[in-house]
C-alpha cells in the first residue's frame, strides 16, 4: 500500500514510541543490577552505571537459594512440559481427527477453564494434595502444572494436527501400515516441530508461574526462583534493589532464550500455520 | 496464550469435513484417557470440590469435623464491605487495565502490519513482555516506580516537574500506577492475537477502497474493523476475566497496599485462604467472583454483538 511520506515518518515515530514503552523498564532492570550501593542510594539515578560492578549478583548468590532455586524452576519447567506434552498429543489428536461429543466438550472445558479465579481451584487442590502428602513437593507441583498447561497445550497441538493432510496417513493405511506404525513413523515426524514449539510453551509457562508454587512450596529448599525472587522484598517493602534487580534479571534469561527460540512462531508461524489446513 | 489461537479460530474456522468419523473406537479411547483422567482428577474435580466448600466451614489445622453450613458463608459475604470493596477495585482495574490495553495495542499491531523497516525487530521485542516471569514484571516496575533511585521520579525531576512522588505507596497513586504495569504485562497478547486477526482482513478489499478514495479511518472503518471484530471481541473478553482474576503482579507491587487500595479480589480471597485459614469462606468468594463476572460478561458480550448490529 502506498503511504505518503509524512504519514510513514509518523509511523516511525509511533513505532519508536512503542518500543521506548516496551523496552525501559528492562533496560532500568539491567543498569540498576549493574550499579553499586552507592550509585543506587544516590538522588541522581544514571541510566549507564558510573561504575559498573558484579557485586549485585555475587551478593544475591549469597542472600538467597539462587542456584538451588533456578534447578527446581527446571525440574518443574521440564516435567511439566514433557509431561503435558506427552499426554497432550494423543488426545489432540482425536480431538482433531474425530468429531465427538467428548472433543467438543474437551474444547469446551479448555475455553471455560479459563475463566475460573485460580483460588476456587487452589483450595481443592491444596487439599486433595495434603491428604496425598504432596505439598511442598516436586511431584505435586509437576502434576499441578502439567494440567494447568494442558488446555493451552491441547489448543495448540489440535492445530498441529490439523495441519497434517489425513489423506497422508490414508496413504499410509493403504500400503498396509497398521495405525500405531502409521502414527509412528507419518504423523508423528510430520508434528515433531509443533509438539517442540508446544513443549517450550509449556516450559515457559511453568518457569514464570508464581501462585501455586507460592501457595504449595513451604521451605526455601523447594521453592522455585520466582518465589525466591520475593523474598528479597522485605516484610515492609524494603528491598535490597541491587540483589534483587541481579536475580530478576537472572532468572529471565531462560524465559528470554526460550522465547527467542519460538519467537517466530508467535508472531507470525503459529498463528496462521496452527490454523492453516 | 490460549486465546491467540482461539481468537484466531474465531475468524476462520479450520475446514471441516477432514474430521474421519464421529465414533470413537476404543484405540480412540486409549490415546484420550492419558489426558483426561488427569483433567478430570485435577480440574473439573476440584472445581467441584471447590463449590462444595464454599457450603461448609472448612478451615485449616481445625480439629472438629467440618460441617455443611448451607448458604451461611454467601450471607456473610453479602455482609462483608471489605469483600465489596476488593470487587470493586477489582473492576477498576480490570476494565483500567483491558481498555486502554486493547487501544494501544490495536495501535501497535496496525503499525506491525505495514511494511515498516526493522519491522521484525519491533515483533520480536514487543513480545517481550510476554516472556518474563510475572514476579519479575513486579519487581522491575518496583524498580522504575522507586521513590529515590527510580527512573521515573529522576525523569519528573530532570523535567523540572518537581521532585516527584512514592508512587506505590501514595493512597492515590498506588491503583494508577498498578494499572500502567498491568497494561504493560499483557500488552503483547493482545497485540499478537490483533496481529492475528489483521493478517486475514482482505488486502483486495482495502486497495480497492483506497482506490475508491477512502481515506486512512473510513477504510479502518469499514474494511479493516469488520474482519477485526470477532478478535477484537474474544481477546478483550479474556482480557477482562485475566486481568480481573490476576494476582503475582499486584502481590509484588503492592501486596494490595496502601491501606487495602489494591487489593484485588484473588488477593482478598488468597490471604482469606492461606493467612487465615478460612477455606470455606475463600471458596465462597472464589464462587461469587465467577458468578458475577460471568454475568457482566455475558451483559458486555450482548451488548458489543447488539451495537454492531446498528452500526
Amino acid at each position: 500500500m502506498r503511504t505518503g511520506r509524512t504519514a510513514r515518518a509518523g509511523q516511525y515515530v509511533a513505532l519508536l514510541a512503542y518500543l521506548v514503552f516496551l523496552a525501559f523498564p528492562f533496560l532500568w532492570l539491567i543498569s540498576t543490577a549493574f550499579k553499586p550501593p552507592r550509585e543506587l542510594g544516590s538522588l541522581h539515578p544514571t541510566w549507564i552505571p558510573r561504575d559498573p560492578t558484579l557485586a549485585n549478583f555475587r551478593q544475591a548468590f549469597d542472600e538467597q537459594p539462587l542456584l538451588h532455586a533456578a534447578l527446581n524452576s527446571l525440574i518443574a519447567a521440564l516435567g511439566a512440559a514433557l509431561v503435558a506434552v506427552l499426554l497432550a498429543t494423543p488426545m489432540a489428536y482425536v480431538m482433531a481427527r474425530h468429531r465427538t461429543r467428548l472433543a467438543r466438550a474437551a474444547t469446551g472445558w479448555v475455553v471455560v477453564s479459563q475463566a475460573f479465579p485460580l483460588v476456587l481451584v487452589i483450595i481443592p487442590l491444596f487439599l486433595v494434595l495434603k491428604n496425598l502428602r504432596l505439598i511442598n513437593s516436586m511431584p505435586g507441583l509437576i502434576m499441578v502444572y502439567v494440567v494447568w498447561a494442558l488446555p493451552f497445550a491441547l489448543w495448540m497441538l489440535v492445530g498441529y494436527v490439523r495441519a497434517v493432510p489425513p489423506e497422508l496417513e490414508e496413504a499410509a493405511a493403504v500400503d498396509g501400515a497398521g495405525r500405531l506404525r502409521t502414527l509412528v513413523s507419518v504423523t508423528a515426524p510430520l508434528l515433531a516441530p509443533g509438539i517442540v514449539a508446544t513443549a517450550m510453551f509449556a516450559f515457559v509457562t511453568a518457569w514464570n508461574e508464581f501462585f501455586f508454587a507460592l501457595v504449595l512450596l513451604k521451605t526455601p529448599e523447594k521453592q522455585t526462583l520466582p518465589v525466591i525472587l520475593t523474598h528479597f522484598i522485605g516484610a515492609e517493602g524494603v528491598a535490597d534493589l541491587g540483589p534483587l534487580a541481579a536475580a530478576a534479571f537472572l532468572a529471565t534469561l531462560p524465559s528470554l532464550v526460550v522465547f527467542a527460540l519460538i519467537q517466530r512462531r508467535i508472531t507470525g508461524g503459529m498463528l496462521t500455520g496452527a490454523v492453516k489446513n | 496464550m490460549t486465546s491467540v489461537t482461539e481468537a484466531e479460530r474465531a475468524v476462520r474456522p479450520a475446514p471441516g469435513g477432514k474430521e474421519r468419523s464421529s465414533v470413537m473406537d476404543r484405540g480412540a479411547w486409549f490415546l484420550v484417557l492419558p489426558a483426561l483422567i488427569p483433567i478430570l482428577v485435577l480440574s473439573v474435580g476440584p472445581l467441584l470440590y471447590g463449590i462444595a466448600l464454599s457450603l461448609t466451614d472448612a478451615q485449616s489445622g481445625r480439629t472438629q469435623p467440618t460441617q455443611w453450613i448451607g448458604t451461611l458463608n454467601f450471607t456473610d459475604l453479602l455482609h462483608d464491605t471489605l469483600f465489596w470493596e476488593s470487587f470493586r477495585i477489582g473492576l477498576v482495574w480490570a476494565v483500567g487495565v483491558t481498555v486502554p490495553q486493547f487501544l494501544l495495542a490495536l495501535g501497535l499491531a496496525l503499525l506491525l502490519n505495514e511494511d515498516l523497516r526493522l519491522r521484525w525487530l519491533a515483533r520480536a521485542l514487543a513480545i517481550v513482555p510476554w516472556a518474563m516471569p510475572e514476579v519479575v514484571v513486579g519487581v522491575m516496575w518496583r524498580l522504575v516506580y522507586n521513590p529515590d533511585a527510580g527512573i521515573l521520579n529522576e525523569t519528573i525531576r530532570d523535567l523540572g516537574l518537581g521532585d516527584g512522588r512514592d508512587w506505590l505507596s501514595g493512597l492515590g497513586t498506588a491503583l494508577p500506577a498498578v494499572v500502567v504495569v498491568g497494561i504493560w504485562a499483557g500488552m503483547p497478547t493482545t497485540t499478537v492475537a490483533l496481529l492475528a486477526g489483521l493478517q486475514n482482513t482482505p488486502r483486495e478489499l482495502h486497495e480497492a477502497a483506497a482506490v475508491d478514495g477512502a481515506g486512512a479511518w473510513r477504510r479502518f472503518r469499514t474494511v479493516t474493523w469488520p474482519a477485526l471484530r470477532p478478535v477484537a471481541l474474544s481477546i478483550t473478553a479474556l482480557n477482562l476475566i485475566w486481568n480481573f482474576n490476576s494476582f503475582a503482579l499486584v502481590y509484588v507491587l503492592t501486596s494490595g497496599g496502601p491501606g487495602g487500595r489494591t487489593r484485588l479480589p484473588m488477593l482478598f480471597a488468597y490471604e482469606e485462604a492461606f493467612r487465615y485459614g478460612q477455606f470455606g469462606y475463600a471458596a465462597a468468594m472464589g464462587c461469587v467472583m465467577v458468578a458475577l463476572i460471568s454475568i457482566l460478561l455475558a451483559l458486555f458480550l450482548v451488548g458489543r454483538l447488539r451495537g454492531g448490529d446498528e452500526a
